[in-house]
């Protein structure tokens, strides 16, 4: 049976991340480090010993900014900027959702957005992210701000052929 | 030079003025841009960060549509530029992923288009040389730090246009300007990009370092070319750590006399104009 190690290498597709020999690189290059539940270095470690649900139902795999410092310095080449897109996609898949639900219902109300125009209409993804995440007060002055100054369109251009665009996200579509 | 250019979601809306400025710079140094027919988003850290397939498809279908054009694309925005370099990597090196993205996409995707970003394009095609010659207002009294962030250098061998730690195409484009560009050590550090929104608490502390350690370089100003750095430092940094952000393409623009600075700094969210006229900049 394929361990909870073998099925993130293979995911991963590169080197294994059995490489690492915490040197701490990535923990310390790590810009959100600060507010993570497990350092970046542990979270291989966790993976090393089956520690899946820990993992995948922890904040830290939603936290990572994707800057990819972690990969550019490691000196093993563990790709962890991947290995922690790896870890949310599995989170999803396995029906755990995500700790952090504000940065989920970000990324949803985001691509709802592209799925329905092509593009990304920053007004409308607002709103849909306010209703998804319960947020509804924070940024209404920033808001109304940037409205007044005619840096949000709500009347951007879409993409003509939109069932293309749809057609893709039908056939991606893992959950 | 022609190119072929993929302005991004954010050009008709939040980055309204980077993308006016790329039109005005590259039409003013003779680049020719011609917009990807019918493109569509790229998918950003959202695409990415829940779907691996999504993330490789949906550039590649606006790099099929440009590949029929067969110039460079110059992607303005780093996280558009960063999302299609890395679709590009993923689908070269993996045949059978190539394959698979074929078929989701319902198109044929040819090698090795280039995909370049602007400070490239300028410091590179262009020259230095030949944009310090356009220029007739220099911009003296601008201090400024030049500030990559994640998404134009990392990771690096996908990226590879200037160095990755410490790059400087930038600093020189910003000198040939007038600028007197102040060294410091966060050029490349992160700002929070995506998590803007959903964890603003986050990126506040991110940026109020970033913005911190410009003032202590020296500087009175911080240049991007990027909309996700732009909108952070612009929007989230505390009130007293605050300073201007320009675009680096509207501050060419200013220095080479071009029309539409003024408009534009109209829609920045800290104001730069009192920066910009103190300076006699305008």
């Amino acid at each position: 049976m394929k361990t909870f190690l073998d099925e993130v290498n293979e995911r991963i597709g590169g080197v294994p991340i059995q490489r690492c020999y915490h040197c701490r690189k990535c923990t310390a290059g790590c810009p959100v480090a600060f507010v993570m539940e497990y350092n970046p270095n542990k979270v291989i470690k966790m993976i090393q010993m089956g520690k899946r649900d820990e993992v995948l139902g922890s904040s830290t795999i939603w936290l990572c900014a994707s800057c990819e410092t972690c990969i550019t310095r490691c000196p093993n080449e563990v790709d962890i900027a991947r290995m922690m897109d790896v870890l949310r996609q599995m989170a999803l898949e396995s029906g755990k959702g995500s700790k952090e639900k504000s940065v989920l219902a970000f990324h949803e109300a985001f691509l709802s957005s592209i799925k329905s125009g092509g593009r990304l209409n920053e007004p409308v993804m607002m709103v849909n992210y306010k209703l998804k995440s319960g947020d509804l007060f924070s940024d209404m002055a920033l808001g109304l701000d940037m409205f007044s100054k005619g840096k949000l369109s709500l009347f951007g251009p879409k993409t003509k052929d939109v069932a293309s665009v749809r057609k893709i996200f039908e056939r991606t579509k893992t959950a | 030079m022609k190119v072929s250019i993929y302005p991004g979601c954010s050009a008709h809306g939040t980055a309204k003025e980077y993308s006016q400025s790329i039109e005005a710079v590259s039409r003013a140094l003779g680049i020719e841009t011609h917009e990807i027919d019918d493109w569509s988003c790229c998918g950003a850290t959202s695409a990415h960060s829940t779907n691996y397939k999504l993330s490789v498809a949906l550039p590649a279908r606006n790099l099929m549509i440009a590949q029929k054009k067969g110039l460079d694309v110059m992607i303005p925005c780093a996280a558009c530029f960063n999302r299609f370099k890395s679709a590009q990597h993923h689908i070269e090196k993996d045949r059978a992923l190539r394959a698979e993205v074929e078929s989701i996409v319902g198109g044929t995707y040819t090698d090795g288009i280039s995909i370049r970003n602007p400070i490239d394009i300028i410091a590179n095609d262009i020259g230095v040389d030949a944009l310090e010659k356009k220029v007739v207002k220099k911009l003296e009294g601008l201090k400024p730090v030049s500030y990559y962030g994640c998404l134009l250098l990392r990771p690096p061998e996908v990226c590879r246009f200037d160095d990755h730690e410490n790059p400087v195409l930038l600093d020189k484009l910003l000198a040939a300007c007038g600028a007197e560009v102040k060294k410091w050590s966060f050029k490349t550090d992160c700002c929070g990009g995506s998590l803007s929104i959903s964890r603003t608490d986050i990126v506040g502390k991110m940026v109020n370092k970033l913005a911190a350690m410009a003032k202590e370089a020296g500087a009175n100003c911080i240049v991007t070319a990027c909309p996700l750095c732009m909108a952070n430092l612009d929007m989230r940094a505390d009130a007293g750590l605050k300073m201007p952000v320009f675009y680096f393409t509207e501050l060419l623009a200013l220095a080479m006399g071009l029309p539409g600075p003024e408009k534009w700094f109209k829609l920045h969210i800290t104001d730069p104009l009192p920066l910009v006229r103190s300076l006699k900049l305008m």
